[in-house]
């Protein structure tokens, strides 16, 4: 079905772009960024850290500061009014026109560029089938729910086959159950549509799960671009590290070649002196009290078991805590001793913010 | 134990409800109700008896002045309503220095009664006015416009916008910007987002604005009055026809028709507001 709606997919590319509010708040440092056509790239970071501003700049609801350049493709689109770059919007709050019904709001695009009545209404027919919607057709907005209307919305931005799907958090608004259900459906159609597309969010579970790329943004910068598993598994810098996913920080001592950690000692080509390194939870490996071949030895201070798994927080006496999953059966609980066996080469030394 | 405890809970909802509306059923009946059914006894009490209602209909003078009300008031509504969506909308969306002040002082006329209203027609465009001497300058002619119909619709717009400017500009602060936004992305120009969001959105403010400068048209009469002589409205015929000539049952009937016409145009608005609101959800 989605193979009728093939998309063109059209390559964005910023140039420069920086933005300036007025009042003189520097929202987003100048930034170049491509996206390659049919991408589906995610902006994500923090709130306040100008995820939105720069979908609004490729949308063209903000200018970029003088010197920065907008393309579509081979086109030059920085003069251009958002109603002349065929793009589609969807926000969080969903922005249907509460005067249309269902069917009319989806139709609303194809009216505006006088696509034929029949035309019309045989597209508005197709895509709300393809949204499963085709029952809501006739009805007000107000009767749908959350996510009924976020489909709507989709459908209403993709029938007028849009040079690039714009997206600021359209599943915030949702509860967890229903963000999850949509969020499949988005990526379904967005993989099938073969459309260029930008997703906003600040919940990273949603960007690992839907972004080819994900581009991670702090205070007006991006600190990293990459594909999800580079984001989590080869950040860049300990800000990128600690937003995505949980990380520990561990300090040893670097000394004539070797890294002393608890009781190992591992292979080290840095200068000597006090290292502080980072790992994940699943990079750390549970043992008994002592064990051969364990770093460290620790205290269960919290247990929290989560189903498939249990998230023990261990004091190791040296340092913060350590976040280390257990098995779901494992038993273990608040007060355990444990011995902590950690994966050298997983160990990730990154310049810190 | 009271009387209610005894009574099964749906009777008891009632009964409650009764007892909430009971003020204003009361209120309705003092000052709606009864002057209204009042004015209709009094009205049919005269001479003619009840066939006074319909003479007044078929009466050429009675007739064209009701004629020329309506007319009149939905000229205003409908002048008052371009002027203050284009002026609240602007007023809304752009700050200046100034602007607090500025929008303080269109709310101004607010205080004033017609007949000062009146006066000021007269000073602007009456045989002394301020156009009549640009005019005369400029022309030759003085432009007087004051005593005719034309000054009383001035009179009646700038009497009106205050209080369709100050609706229209709270209806205009709750404007959702997504819903525009997301208009211009599906390629609408700024002339259409205006007509399918903006308008849409400010519907019911619209109407119910439009149906209190409609009612305030239909009934004024200070300004009328101040200028005077060659206006037939309405209010100045019932005026005439109870003071002059004290035909008090003729005054009755126009009056309860005077009453009676505002009363449907109101309600007609009510009725389209409020299927838009529910529209709008
Ligand atoms: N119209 C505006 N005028 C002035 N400052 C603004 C404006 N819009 C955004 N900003 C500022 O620019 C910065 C970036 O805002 P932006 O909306 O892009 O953040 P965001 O990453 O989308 O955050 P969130 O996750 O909360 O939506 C913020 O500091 C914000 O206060
Ligand atoms: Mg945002």
């Amino acid at each position: 079905m989605t193979d009728r709606f093939h998309l063109d997919a059209v390559p964005i590319r910023l140039e420069s772009c920086g933005k300036t509010f007025p009042g003189g708040s520097r929202a987003l440092e100048p930034l170049d960024l491509t996206i390659r056509g049919g991408e589906t790239i995610v902006f994500l970071g923090p709130s306040g850290c100008g995820k939105t501003t720069t979908l609004r700049m490729i949308a063209g609801l903000e200018s970029p500061d003088p010197g920065g350049r907008v393309w579509f493709g081979e086109e030059d689109v920085t003069a251009l009014p958002i109603e002349r770059r065929n793009v589609g919007m969807v926000f969080q709050s969903y922005a249907l026109f509460p005067n249309m019904s269902v069917a009319e709001n989806v139709a609303y695009g194809l009216k505006v560029r006088r696509v034929e009545r029949a035309d019309r209404e045989r597209r508005v027919e197709e895509m709300l089938d393809l949204m499963h919607l085709g029952a809501f057709a006739g009805r007000r907005v107000d009767q749908l729910s959350g996510g009924q209307r976020q489909r709507v919305a989709l459908a209403r931005a993709l029938v007028v086959r849009p040079r690039v799907l714009l997206l600021d958090e359209p599943l915030t608004a949702l509860d967890a159950k229903l963000r999850d259900s949509l969020r499949l459906d988005i990526d379904r159609l967005l993989r099938g549509l073969g459309v260029t597309a930008v997703y906003v969010t600040h919940d990273q579970g949603e960007a690992m799960a839907l972004g080819d790329r994900i581009v991670v943004m702090a205070k007006g910068r991006v600190a990293q671009i990459g594909t999800p598993r580079d984001i989590y598994h080869r950040p860049t810098d300990g800000f990128v590290a600690d937003f995505i996913g949980a990380m520990n920080r561990v300090s040893g001592q670097a000394q004539s070649g070797a890294l002393r950690l608890g009781r190992g000692a591992f292979p080290w080509s840095g200068p000597d002196g006090p290292v502080e390194l980072l790992i994940r939870p699943e990079d750390i490996a549970l043992a008994a009290e002592g064990e051969e071949d364990t770093h460290l030895d620790g205290l269960v201070a919290a247990a929290v078991f989560l189903g498939d798994r249990t998230r023990l927080v261990v004091e190791t006496g040296d340092g913060p805590p350590l976040t280390v999953d257990a098995a779901s059966r494992s038993g273990l609980a608040r007060g355990d001793r444990v011995g902590l066996r950690l994966d050298p080469s997983r160990l990730l030394n990154l310049p810190q913010p | 134990m009271s009387v209610t405890a005894r009574l099964d809970p749906q009777s008891r909802d009632s009964l409650r409800l009764a007892a909430l509306l009971a003020p204003t059923a009361a209120l309705f009946a003092a000052f709606f109700l009864l002057p209204l059914a009042r004015l209709f006894v009094i009205g049919g009490g005269g001479d003619e008896g009840w066939a006074v209602y319909a003479t007044i209909l078929t009466n050429r003078n009675h007739l064209d002045s009701l004629i020329a009300t309506l007319l009149l008031s939905a000229g205003v509504t409908a002048v008052t309503l371009a002027v203050s969506t284009v002026a609240g909308l602007f007023l809304v969306r752009h700050r200046f220095p100034g602007h607090a002040i500025l929008v303080a002082m269109l709310t101004f006329p607010l205080a004033f009664p017609g007949v000062v209203i009146g006066f000021m027609v007269i000073m602007m465009a009456g045989r002394q006015g301020l156009i009549g001497a640009i005019t005369q300058a400029l022309t030759g002619s003085k432009l007087v416009f004051a005593y005719s119909m034309t000054g009383l619709f001035l009179g009646y717009v700038y009497f009106s916008i205050p209080r369709v400017i100050l609706t229209v500009m709270a209806a205009a602060e709750k404007l959702a910007p997504r819903l525009e936004e997301a208009a211009r992305s599906l390629g609408a120009s700024p002339w259409r987002v205006v007509a399918d969001v903006i308008l849409p959105a400010l519907k019911p403010a619209l109407l119910s604005a439009g149906a209190i400068a409609f009612a305030t048209s239909m009934g004024a009469f200070g300004t009328a009055f101040t200028l005077a002589t060659r206006i037939n409205v309405l209010p100045m015929t019932i005026y005439t026809e109870f003071t002059l000539q004290a035909n008090i049952a003729t005054a009755a009937a126009l009056s309860f028709l005077l009453g009676l016409i505002t009363w449907a145009a109101l309600a007609l608005a009510r009725s389209f507001a409020g299927s838009s609101v529910a529209a709008a959800g």
